[in-house]
């Protein structure tokens, strides 16, 4: 029992050192973005590297998320006795609002997220990260500013491309599931859209980004062990960041829509 | 604790988790000396140059670089001071995304201060002195261990630093290899006046750059003095430690 009880205070003082440890590197990682302009190459380079990597899944995803949204609101509408034009709007809303963002956002802690920790915390355990400060560079300026701006201008980007390939989704089953014609769902899809939904759904990705790269990267740097040690921060990014990324959603939610 | 210390190193006392390491250890440098710290393998020795850098902070004790307070030298400042040491890692830890060359030349260009054709000089120049003046297009995975040992040493040469930090310079180096880079380091410090501190376990090696040999035992200073006094000690740990006998006051743990 009492061993129980230390083991639980030690672990919630682990958890809170680890919270402040994040905001420490979440501060450095603001006062870096000063030398923004240092730094065009570095964040150029990795947005390259962090931006195609995502694609083809989300791809997949997002056809088959915004079908079985139709599929199912459709199902749903023969119950209530709902006209099937309203397809378009049900659809539209559920996938701008929430799925094409949220979706995203997790396929992009899955690859990208997981690739920076590893990235990162291989360079921590090789001291390769010591090597950098040992040299006069800032790793925070050097490592995870330019990560986390790739990440917080990739997210939105891909949740764009989401947004169209979902709709694609959507589209081809009330075509060929419901017999709607293109132009009826289409027009319902336009009734309903607001460009404020999208605004904020790709504000919402910028911060999505930005909880990615930073946890990414938080994970990176306190990485200790070796390979058994990078594998664990890897996994922990993960988890870490999708669970933020739903908390947050839902703050969004809450915040933006009233009931 | 003459006022020219470019190090001073005042106890310090280091843990991690419950391993006591360094434990109230004081150790001055002068400008210019060329030092040598001996010990056995987990007494502390990365750890310690670890300090004067300020990549790991004591716990206790303070470590001075040129009489300003490492704890309180922070951003920019630390940045400043840190170009003025060059440090070669025991493991290389060469970055494993870029060339030799872009190894050697991160820091200076980083630092600004030159053009890019004069980094190329300094980088052909510094992988020369290290006899690796063909591998500046190979990544760190193409080297061997002791390849990566030289780059390693190129790459804490290049910005020409006042004070270097050696650990182990000459490991998995053959003797033929590893007696260029001790001329190279006796060279720099006898020429270039860098002040020098290396680890090392090779007293052929230790014998030939050192003027003070430094051996650290139980978290302290067991033994400071010249060559000719470390050939000569009494000491029976000292003795053991450089005649390398499993047998003696020293434990192997
Ligand atoms: N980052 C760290 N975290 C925890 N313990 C560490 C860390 N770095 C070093 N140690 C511990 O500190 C002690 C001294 O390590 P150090 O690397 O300085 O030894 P060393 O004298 O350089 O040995 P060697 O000659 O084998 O390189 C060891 O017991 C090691 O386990
Ligand atoms: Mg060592």
């Amino acid at each position: 029992m009492g061993l129980g009880v230390q083991a639980l205070g030690r672990k919630s003082i682990q958890s809170i050192s680890k919270l402040g440890g994040f905001f420490v590197l979440a501060g450095r990682f603001l006062a870096s973005l000063k030398d923004i302009p240092k730094s065009l190459r570095l964040i150029a380079e990795q947005i390259y590297f962090v931006g195609l990597k995502s694609f083809p899944l989300i791809m997949i995803i997002s056809i088959f998320v915004g079908a079985v949204s139709a599929w199912q609101a459709a199902y749903q509408f023969k119950f209530i006795g709902a006209p099937p034009r309203l397809l378009g709007q049900a659809v539209g809303k559920a996938v701008v609002m929430e799925l094409a963002p949220v979706l995203s956002a997790i396929v992009f802690a899955g690859r990208v997220g997981a690739g920076i920790t590893a990235e990162l915390g291989t360079m921590r355990v090789t001291e390769q990260i010591d090597a950098l400060e040992s040299i006069g560079i800032n790793p925070v300026r050097y490592l995870v500013m330019p990560r986390v701006i790739a990440c917080m201008l990739m997210v939105p980007f891909l949740v764009i491309f989401a947004n169209f390939i979902a709709i694609m989704g959507a589209l081809i089953v009330s075509i060929v599931g419901v017999d709607l014609t293109p132009e009826i769902f289409l027009n319902g899809f336009k009734d309903s859209f607001a460009m404020k939904d999208f605004n904020n759904g790709l504000i919402k990705a910028g911060v999505f980004g930005m909880i990615i790269g930073l946890v990414g990267c938080y994970e990176g740097f306190i990485t200790t062990g070796g390979a058994q040690g990078v594998g664990k921060t890897t996994t922990s990014s993960v988890v870490v960041s999708s669970v933020l990324i739903l908390i947050f959603n839902f703050v969004f939610a809450v915040l933006l829509f009233r009931i | 604790m003459s006022a020219e210390s470019v190090i001073q190193i005042t106890d310090v006392s280091k843990s991690f988790g419950r391993n006591p390491v360094l434990d109230e250890l004081n150790l001055n440098i002068q400008a210019g000396e060329s030092i040598v710290i001996i010990g056995q393998s987990g007494c502390g020795k990365s750890v310690l140059l670890k300090h004067i850098i300020k990549l790991i902070e004591p716990d206790r004790g303070t470590v001075r670089f040129d009489g300003l307070d490492l704890q309180e030298v922070r951003g920019r400042h630390l940045i400043t001071l840190r170009r003025r040491i060059g440090i070669l890692f025991q493991s290389a830890a060469l970055f494993d995304s870029m060339t030799v060359a872009q190894n050697v030349g991160l820091g200076l260009r980083e630092s600004k201060e030159h053009t890019v054709d004069q980094i190329e000089d300094i980088v052909h120049e510094k992988l020369d002195l290290v006899g690796l003046a063909d591998a500046a297009e190979k990544f760190p995975a193409e080297l061997s261990g002791g390849m990566r040992k030289r780059v390693g040493l190129a790459r804490a040469i290049a910005t020409d630093p006042e004070v270097l930090l050696y650990d182990e310079p000459t490991t998995g180096l053959d003797p033929i290899t590893a007696d260029l880079i001790n001329n190279l380091i006796v060279e720099l410090s006898q020429h270039l006046k860098v002040t020098s501190i290396a680890v090392t376990h090779d007293m052929v090696s230790a014998y030939k750059i050192a003027n003070r040999v430094v051996m650290l035992y139980e978290g302290k200073v067991r033994f400071d003095g010249t060559p000719e006094e470390t050939r000569a000690t009494e000491d029976a740990t000292v003795r053991q430690f450089i005649t390398g006998s499993a047998r003696g006051p020293i434990k192997v743990r």
